[in-house]
């Protein structure tokens, strides 16, 4: 090619923008609804409204900063379709408001655009590589800016994670460079943004708190206490405090801080999303489940004493399980943190710097993905889109990523279930996979194989799960009994992906230890 | 990265934009009582499905050839009757005779369209896939790039998966042809483009150049002897191939001469809709319609068609003339509804048919064959003619764009109601016109010095 060193990158971002301009016309979800809805009445009403507004059912969950977000939005929107901000217009999408909204969702990727450009950079190249297909920072752009997980996410379900994971990537992309201050700024904001990203928030506590507020680390590693700054804390506290009185500040001064944080926090959802997030509980209640069946046929229990089987119903509600004990939100919460807990505890401990930061980051996604209460299937792309920066760079990591990426991609199909929409979900998933496993496989090809033959195997019981799950089923008599059941087939199958890909993660951060830790 | 695994990619990236191209809306949509050509193509599964072969192509109590008679040779019937015979066991609402005009629904859309997609992935891209690998020059990366250009050429997506029609049958065929002739095996490719004119006698545009480099071969390798041999083996073959579609036909000479007279419609008018030929841009100052008495046939022009001779050449820097295609079907596209795909498949063909080919930095003399110029006009003083080319191709752009945003959002005068199609099939005319004296120049131009080639690599 005679492109240069340093066009690839621009190409690669055009030719993205280019192709999710393609789905404009593709199936919009309910988000959709949700983020119009969110436009009207940040245009059309007072501040004071916001978080008390309940026309439509969609009502405002997002932390104050995305509503200044939308507001700023629907400044442009009115020059598209005004109707659209109207708050009766309830499930309005003319032409122009659909082309507005899949534009704003693909302009905003601008800042998803920067921030992998930033991780581009801070990626090791090594010497005398010639061919750009084989550049670490090449296959870094693509796995970020061609990620499957929000082509289909963002510009076909529809939402604003490439804006949001842009903060996320940034703010990484600063730590890894060694700007503290900046990357806590950007966190901030994140946070302010969607709360969801608290899941991280303990990685990013500890870590600055531990190699940013002590300067200094003793030879062993351990924490030199003498060496603590009150001015560096002082500085991470006022950009905390400011970027949240910013956020919140009007809703406090208003005494809706209690409202606003019942909009953020609805503790009223069940255990599970209507579509069960490839977690643990995915894999509880199918334990339950079948502890159920078993303890019938062997009349050890009573059918009648069962409750009724609501949870595959596909319902959003809190109920109960049959034969294990219920799960409530303070046990998911309890055990998301002790599943956190020894990651966290190993960058105080034992920090390997920004490298070892990152490692926490992921583990804390996934440690909350895994154990935390009314899950997305969605927020596996917290763990997924940083895993790409050590998968270019590590050989280990570059197996799990395959593992974890490929599983956590396919476990969105549901979100897609339009016959229209097949054939882009499998030919998006199809090129992300081969682009992932070939070049992956050439930059980590002098040190063997990426992945176990039975790691291989489980990879392709997906495709047969696929086949099984899209095509034979709808034809099958059992669609109209068991419609859940492909959904239940899929996320348990993952949810077993998932967890071996977060136990292999501990693994590699916990058997670290002997490298000598990076004073900052 | 391995070859397979771009190319794989690439392949896989052409799918996802014509698949996305068919999210939209297609000719016709909504407008009864004639619809489109989308509602063309149900209705010839139709009638291919419900009435005898005998009936296909004449006027009968349920067969009225106004509402959209069957105008394209057998194959194409025949296809129509493969894809009815399916959508009968899906839904036989969709071919139901006379109950399904008209019938519009999405699932009828997902049908026609993945109709579109499979025969595509059968036929058009794998040739165009091996035609890229085997048949062009340079390194595996120049290949997979020149490949990739070729299948997001926006025209062929625009029509085939927008519009709706099936023109990567009958382009993919002859592209197997020519593929075939490539590789050298000329009997195979003369049955593949046998193929291709009993899809769609459009393909007659490029019967002539097969029939002369074929003949021409033929008398290169002895008259006596090798070459008359392979004469006939390709005679048989073609006659075989022709008598093979159009067997049912032959029962009866009454029936041979109807498809005939289907195909080749002669009492239509000079010019259908603004077509950017020579006789549409000359009624704008000449009312030729008037003048002339008998009308002549000339079948509107189907530029997607025209890509297959373009898009041999691998100098990109033609790229202009095949995105002026493009623009000039653009109140076309309007009707439709697709000015959305058309801006994203025109700038991304556009983007990386400059960014892969490094279109621009190929505009030198040598590879764009322009020393023949220097030698016709040698009385003119020496001008840098790559660089005209280059600037040329700017201006073309510009003008493209221009027309395209004029056509699009302004409102033309009163009384001049259809003066941005007219402008844009003028525009177009030009710049065919200009390609076509071009290609004819470097045809009967000496072949590029070996030495020239050797110093830009």
């Amino acid at each position: 090619m005679a492109a240069d060193s340093c066009s690839w990158f621009p190409a690669l971002a055009v030719g993205v923008s280019l192709l999710k301009c393609f789905f404009i016309s593709a199936y919009r979800s309910t988000d959709f609804e949700v983020h119009r809805n969110w436009l009207a009445i940040t245009h059309s009403l007072p501040v004071s409204r916001w978080y008390y507004e309940n026309t439509s059912e969609w009502t405002l969950d997002y932390p104050p900063l995305f509503a200044w977000f939308e507001l700023g939005l629907s400044q442009v929107a009115r020059r598209f379709d005004a109707n659209m901000l109207q708050v009766e217009n309830l499930n309005y999408a003319s032409p122009a408001t659909v082309l507005f909204q899949r534009l704003s969702v693909i302009v905003t990727d601008v800042v998803f655009i920067y921030a992998a450009r930033e991780c581009c950079r801070c990626v090791r190249e090594p010497k005398g590589s010639r061919d750009v297909l084989s550049r670490p920072s090449f296959v870094l752009a693509v796995l970020l800016l061609w990620n499957f997980g929000l082509l289909v996410v963002d510009h076909i379900h529809f939402q604003y994670n490439g804006f949001l994971f842009g903060f996320l990537l940034l703010s990484v992309a600063k730590h890894l460079q060694s700007q503290h201050l900046q990357g806590a700024l950007l966190f901030a904001f994140l946070l302010n943004l969607k709360h969801i990203y608290l899941y991280v928030a303990p990685a990013y506590g500890v870590y600055l708190l531990r190699s940013y507020c002590f300067a200094q680390d003793n030879k062993d590693g351990s924490v030199r206490w003498s060496s603590f700054s009150p001015l560096r804390l002082l500085a991470l506290g006022a950009i905390v405090t400011s970027v949240c009185a910013l956020s919140f500040g009007p809703f406090i001064a208003m005494g809706q801080l209690p409202q606003v944080l019942s909009r953020l926090f609805p503790f009223k959802r069940g255990l599970c999303h209507a579509y069960w997030a490839p977690n643990i509980w995915a894999l509880y209640n199918v334990l339950d489940k079948s502890l159920a069946v078993l303890g019938v046929r062997l009349k050890l229990l009573e059918e009648a004493e069962l409750p009724p089987a609501s949870m595959t119903g596909g319902l959003v509600q809190e109920f109960e399980h049959s034969v294990l004990p219920s799960v409530t939100p303070a046990v998911t919460l309890v055990c998301t943190l002790l599943s956190i807990l020894p990651a966290v505890a190993s960058i105080w401990l034992r920090p390997h710097g920004a490298q070892g930061f990152l490692r926490c980051l992921l583990l804390c996604a996934l440690g909350c993905f895994m154990f935390g209460w009314h899950v997305h299937e969605k927020a596996i792309l917290i763990a997924i889109l940083p895993l790409s920066i050590l998968a270019v760079e590590s050989r280990e990591d570059a197996g799990i990523f395959l593992i974890l990426t490929t599983t956590g991609h396919y476990s969105l199909f549901p979100l897609l279930f339009t016959p229209a929409e097949l054939p882009i979900k499998v030919v998006l998933m199809l090129m992300f996979t081969i682009f992932s496993f070939t070049a992956l496989r050439k930059l980590h090809s002098a040190q063997g194989s990426l992945l176990h033959p039975l790691e291989v195997i489980y990879l392709l019981g997906l495709v047969a799960v696929a086949i099984a799950c899209e095509v034979v089923f709808p034809l099958s008599p059992w669609q109209q009994r068991l419609p859940f059941l492909p959904l239940l087939v899929t996320s348990v199958y993952c949810a077993m992906g998932v967890c071996y890909a977060f136990l292999r993660l501990y693994a590699s951060l916990l058997l670290r230890r002997e490298e000598k830790p990076k004073q900052l | 990265m391995q070859t397979w695994s771009l190319v794989s990619i690439c392949v896989l990236l052409a799918i996802i934009a014509r698949w996305g191209v068919s999210l939209n809306s297609y000719s016709g949509a909504g407008k009864p009582p004639m619809f489109g050509d989308y509602e063309a193509q149900r209705h010839w599964q139709e009638v291919t499905y419900n009435l005898p072969i005998q009936e296909w192509y004449f006027n009968t109590t349920n067969n009225d050839l106004n509402y959209w008679g069957l105008d394209y040779p057998p194959l194409t019937a025949y296809h129509s009757w493969i894809c009815a015979y399916i959508a009968k066991t899906i839904n036989p609402e969709w071919v139901e005779l006379h109950k399904s005009r008209g019938y519009e629904s999405t699932q009828h859309k997902l049908f026609m369209r993945m109709t579109v997609l499979v025969a595509d992935l059968l036929i058009y891209i794998p040739a165009v896939v091996l035609y890229c690998l085997y048949l062009t020059d340079g390194s595996s990366k120049k290949k997979v790039s020149i490949m990739f250009c070729f299948l997001l050429y926006p025209g062929l997506i625009l029509i085939d998966y927008g519009h709706f029609q099936y023109n990567g049958v009958s382009l993919g065929f002859a592209l197997w042809g020519i593929l075939a002739l490539g590789l050298g095996w000329d009997v195979l490719g003369s049955m593949a483009f046998s193929l291709a004119l009993n899809y769609k006698q459009m393909e007659l545009y490029h019967a002539l150049p097969f029939f002369c480099y074929l003949l021409g071969k033929c008398i290169k390798t002895g008259l006596i002897g090798r070459g008359l041999f392979l004469l006939v083996r390709i005679g048989v073959t073609v006659l075989a191939t022709f008598a093979l579609c159009w067997l049912p036909f032959l029962a009866e000479p009454s029936q041979a001469m109807q498809v005939v007279r289907r195909i080749f419609p002669v009492a239509r008018g000079l010019f259908e809709d603004k077509v950017a030929n020579t006789w549409c841009s000359l009624n704008t100052l000449i009312k030729i319609k008037s003048i002339l008495s008998v009308p002549t046939t000339v079948v509107e022009t189907d530029s997607a068609m025209t890509t297959q001779t373009g898009l041999k050449c691998n100098e990109i820097c033609y790229a202009c003339p095949f995105l002026v295609f493009v623009c000039s079907m653009l109140p076309l596209f309007l009707k439709d509804g697709l000015l959305v795909p058309y801006i994203v498949t025109s700038l991304g063909f556009l983007f990386f048919s400059i960014y892969l080919l490094s279109a621009l930095d190929h505009c030198s003399e040598d590879k764009l064959r322009l020393g023949a110029y220097n030698k016709l006009f040698y009385w003119l003083p020496k001008m840098d003619l790559a660089f005209i080319v280059r600037w040329k191709f700017y201006i073309s752009i510009a003008a493209m764009v221009g027309l395209s945003i004029a056509t699009a959002v302004l409102i033309p005068p009163p009384h001049l109601p259809d003066l941005f199609p007219v402008l844009v099939s003028t525009t177009a005319f030009l710049h065919f016109l200009g390609t076509f004296i071009h290609f004819n120049v470097v045809q009967f131009s000496e072949p590029p010095s070996r030495k020239s080639q050797k110093k830009s690599n």
